[in-house]
């Protein structure tokens, strides 16, 4: 009884984890067909990674994408763990007003904040393009910021700022001495979660960007109707590889630090 | 022993003389640039949207006036087509979040009573395709699921149908491309609260006498409803709001409240109606929060997702 | 003789319009050991913050050394603070933490170096330099806190509640401590608790407050044998505290009798509040007691029983070490000089609330 219930479970993991996995085994896959049909297998091929670098359109999206993304999250961990440790100060009142207003563009809906953004930006007369593209992604970039920040004060002894002072520290020696060491874990999840967010946003981006500015999401958009070109396979088959990596590095990292740190 | 002072007189000189100058600060102040920041790009846009749907505007004749025109337009009861795409949308995305609940929550439970080692190399894997592209996961769908696509070829090929069978561009197939790219956020809030139960509950509910479908429906589900509502949220709202989901696997055939927003700001460029939408969207979202906040406490909206 | 080194004038505060500090004045003299007591929302950790630097006050002025300090920022004090759970900066290690103050005056290193040893010398931890802070116990980790508050070398050292999170041997042993390390560092301890015994045991001076407002300044002596109101008299230590009459100077009636005592100055038949403390009162056969009552209840404490005997119009608490037996008769007796008669006041407010 016991071992069938653990053969249950292990079938409909299975079977969740080929759902979630198919397509992208498949696009995986595709990335190596010779033949450009999507339905069809023409054999093994290289030539779509070929392609891709010489492909301007796709080359200057990934451009577009990682210098939005990077920037984006940089200025919002900035300004978000800024934003943070000010909030985490404030009284109640100013306090409670200023985190529901941070909650908005995460509560939201993706498609409203787009279009309270475009719509801003045209009435403000921002032009559409890079800018507004950066502007809007710190803006929904800096509230994950914020949130994954937040616990890390809240566990931090909260009176260690002031214990700074007390020992002569300046506000600003005093942050930069005591409390940001403290928040230092919060502050990379969250520069690493405005980074992913920002790669994989599509719907506020699609809302504020203009005419020639694209980035991979919206490239890949307009290439739907015409059929989505392999070596779009072939990049994100990379993109996935290089992620895969970098998480497993950064676990097995943080998972010795945890074992170092439990000695 | 005598008094301890690293430099006794100056110091007690300095120290009295900086004593005068007055430089009031205080922590709160560094949140004032994201203050201003989130003003500027979180309040005004909401409340330029709230403007839109309440005031026309003619660019020639440069006029400008109050107006139930826009919400006039979607609460027209003899010809309630707005109304009835809101209502499919709302339709869809339910039983999409239903079908996601039913299907993620024994996963969810599963996952949670696995070892921890184990378990954390799993919902690491359940995170990892939200990192490809999501676009490009729900067009790999339709290379599968299209007539000449994976699916039907290889059923055709083993005998079970002669011609393809229509996955594609319908309703079937819109909430399966929900329940695809949704299933995560419906496991990862509950499976987060699982881990967090503290298992002498369970021992104590069987010590107590209880069998295991009456531990788990008097004090396992109860205590992990924070996640239950949370993941409802994180489904719902996403597939209320979804363009693409339906655009790519729907065709033209479905439209949704996403998609009549999107082709008021993008194609008809009727701001006015648009931003009426929006603001319909904005108060069902308050209200679906009004309804599942009574069960969130501790869940942050992030829901624990990334790490 | 005693200098005066800090003085608060007037000094008020609120958060959120509720007031917990009402226009408040204290004297605090160089080198003295002076406890905030009370309990917990009558204001002494907000009285030790301004002091600190943390809050501002409302109205009021604060001088340190005859100077106005209101508006000074704590890193410009020359006082510091052993916080409640201690605030150690779990990133740096115990030498690096008593090193910081020292460190971010950008001190010579030898002298921080010799200052750190002297320091954890000071409060009994040499060996411990490389340690880390988590990995102490809660009596380590409050000596490293007090060395990181002395190595820079203040003039006032305020403990907030610095013992609250230690077990009870612990806080013992560290009350000794705490009054040997004020010795030898030669300077000005402010303590807040709301430990009556802690006040009592180290205490040069100790300020009773409740609610935002100071009961009584005096000596752990002068507090727990005179004190100067209901309230004081309840906080410090057990009290009976019953309702009477004074009819005239050393004359007071309660319980159903008269008595002669040793108060005076009270208006003609003024309604007060008698006080007398447990082990004041002996029990007596019935027939010798003044007044008498049945025994309720006895419990052993170690040194001494608790016994509660109802009078029918009072209960008494009696501490003493002969036991009687629950339900019988006794009689009680008290000598003049241990009626303590006290005006009625609003500390019956803080009664009714506990």
């Amino acid at each position: 009884m016991k071992r069938f219930v653990k053969g249950m479970k292990g079938a409909y993991s299975a079977l969740i984890f080929l759902f979630l996995y198919a397509p992208i085994a498949v696009m995986i896959t595709f990335s190596f067909n010779a033949s450009k049909s999507r339905g069809t297998w023409g054999g093994f091929s290289l030539k779509w990674y070929i392609e891709l670098f010489g492909d301007a359109r796709i080359m200057q999206a990934l451009g577009n994408t990682l210098f939005i993304a990077i920037t984006a999250a940089l200025l919002a961990t900035i300004i978000g763990t800024a934003a943070a440790i000010g909030i985490n100060a404030m009284r109640r009142v100013p306090q409670g007003i200023v985190m529901n207003v941070s909650y908005l563009p995460v509560l939201n809906a993706d498609i409203v904040t787009g279009v309270s953004l475009l719509i801003l930006f045209v009435s403000v007369g921002i032009p559409l393009g890079r800018i507004s593209l950066l502007l809007a992604h710190m803006t929904f970039n800096i509230p994950y910021v914020i949130l994954s920040v937040m616990p890390k004060l809240k566990q931090m002894n909260k009176h260690a700022y002031e214990a700074a002072l007390d020992l002569g520290c300046t506000p600003l020696s005093a942050i930069v001495k005591v409390v940001l060491p403290e928040i230092m874990p919060g502050v990379v999840t969250g520069a690493i979660l405005a980074f992913t967010l920002s790669i994989d946003d599509f719907v506020i981006s699609f809302f504020t960007t203009g005419a020639g500015v694209g980035t991979l999401s919206t490239e890949i958009y307009s290439q739907v109707r015409r059929g989505v070109k392999p070596s779009m396979n072939a990049l994100s088959a990379i993109m996935f590889v290089v992620v895969l990596i970098l998480l497993i590095v950064i676990n097995i990292r943080s998972s010795k630090d945890n074992r170092q740190a439990s000695k | 022993m005598s008094r301890r002072r690293l430099n006794p007189e100056a110091e007690a000189a300095s120290a009295r003389a900086k004593m005068h100058k007055k430089p009031k600060f205080r922590l709160s102040f560094v949140a004032l640039p994201y203050c201003v920041y989130a003003l500027i790009f979180v309040v005004v846009p909401m409340v330029l949207v709230l403007v839109y749907s309440f005031f026309y505007h003619y660019e020639n004749g440069g006029s400008f006036g109050f107006t139930w025109e826009f919400f006039a337009r979607f609460f027209n009861f003899s010809d309630p087509v707005y109304m009835q795409v809101l209502w499919r949308s709302v339709w869809i995305a339910l039983v999409s979040t239903l079908i996601c609940l039913v299907i993620g929550y024994p996963m969810a439970y599963i996952l949670s009573r696995m070892k921890p080692r184990i378990r954390g190399i799993v919902s690491f894997l359940f995170v990892l395709p939200m990192w490809m592209n999501f676009l490009l996961r729900t067009y790999a769908w339709m290379t599968i699921l299209e007539n000449t696509g994976i699916l039907n070829t290889a059923l055709q090929a083993i005998g079970l149908t002669d011609k393809p069978i229509q996955f594609m561009y319908s309703t079937g197939s819109v909430i399966f491309g929900n329940v695809y790219n949704f299933l995560p956020f419906m496991i990862l809030p509950i499976y987060n609260t699982l881990i967090k139960l503290d298992g002498s509950m369970v021992e104590a509910s069987g010590d107590l006498g209880a069998s295991f479908g009456q531990t788990f429906r008097r004090v396992i589900f109860p205590l992990s409803l924070p996640g239950v509502s949370s993941g409802i949220m994180m489904t719902f709202m996403p597939a209320l709001t979804t363009f693409i989901v339906s655009r790519l696997l729907g065709g033209s055939k479905i439209s949704l409240i996403g998609d009549t927003i999107e082709k008021q700001f993008l194609s008809t460029g009727d701001y006015g109606f648009g931003s009426a939408l929006s603001v319909i969207l904005m108060v069902l979202t308050l209200l679906a929060m009004a309804v599942m906040g009574k069960y969130e406490k501790e869940q942050s909206a992030t829901g624990g997702l990334l790490m | 003789m005693a200098k005066e080194l800090i003085r608060l004038e007037k000094v008020s505060m609120a958060y959120d319009g509720e007031e917990v500090l009402k226009s408040i004045d204290l004297t605090i003299n160089d080198k003295e050991f002076l406890t905030l007591l009370g309990p917990s929302g009558c204001g002494k950790t907000t009285t030790l913050r301004i002091i600190g630097g943390f809050e501002t006050p409302k109205s009021g002025n604060v001088y340190f050394d005859g100077v106005r300090i209101n508006d000074v920022p704590p890193y410009k004090r020359r006082v510091n603070t052993v916080f409640q759970r201690y605030a150690l900066f779990p990133h740096l290690n115990v030498a690096e933490n008593v090193a910081f103050g020292l460190r971010v005056a950008k001190r010579p290193k030898k002298e921080i170096n010799e200052r750190v040893s002297e320091m954890l010398a000071l409060v009994g931890l040499r060996g411990y330099e490389h340690r880390d802070v988590s990995q102490l116990s809660g009596g380590q980790q409050q000596r490293v806190a007090i060395a990181r508050a002395l190595a820079v070398g203040p003039e006032v050292l305020l403990l907030d509640e610095p013992l609250g999170a230690l077990d009870l041997k612990l806080r013992k042993d560290m009350q000794t401590e705490l009054k040997r390390i004020q010795q030898q560092a030669g300077i000005t301890f402010i303590y807040v608790t709301h430990d009556q015994e802690e006040a009592l045991t180290m205490s040069d001076t100790v300020v009773v407050m409740n609610e935002g407002t100071i009961q009584q300044i005096g000596t752990p002596i002068d507090i727990y044998n005179e004190p100067q109101n209901a309230f004081v008299a309840d906080f410090i230590g057990e009290s009976n505290i019953v309702d009477g009459v004074m009819h005239h100077d050393f004359d007071v009636s309660f319980a159903g009798g008269r008595f002669v005592c040793v108060d005076k100055g009270f208006a003609k038949d003024e309604p007060v509040d008698v006080v007398i403390r447990p082990e004041d009162i002996d029990c007596v056969p019935e027939s010798e007691g003044m007044w008498s009552g049945t025994v309720e209840s006895i419990v052993f404490k170690g040194v001494h029983y608790e016994i509660l005997v109802d009078s029918g119009d009072a209960r008494w608490m009696i501490h003493s070490t002969d036991p009687q037996t629950p339900g019988s008769r006794v009689g009680m007796k008290i000598t003049p000089d241990d009626i303590h008669i006290m005006h009625k006041s609003d500390a019956k407010v803080w009664e009714e609330e506990k």
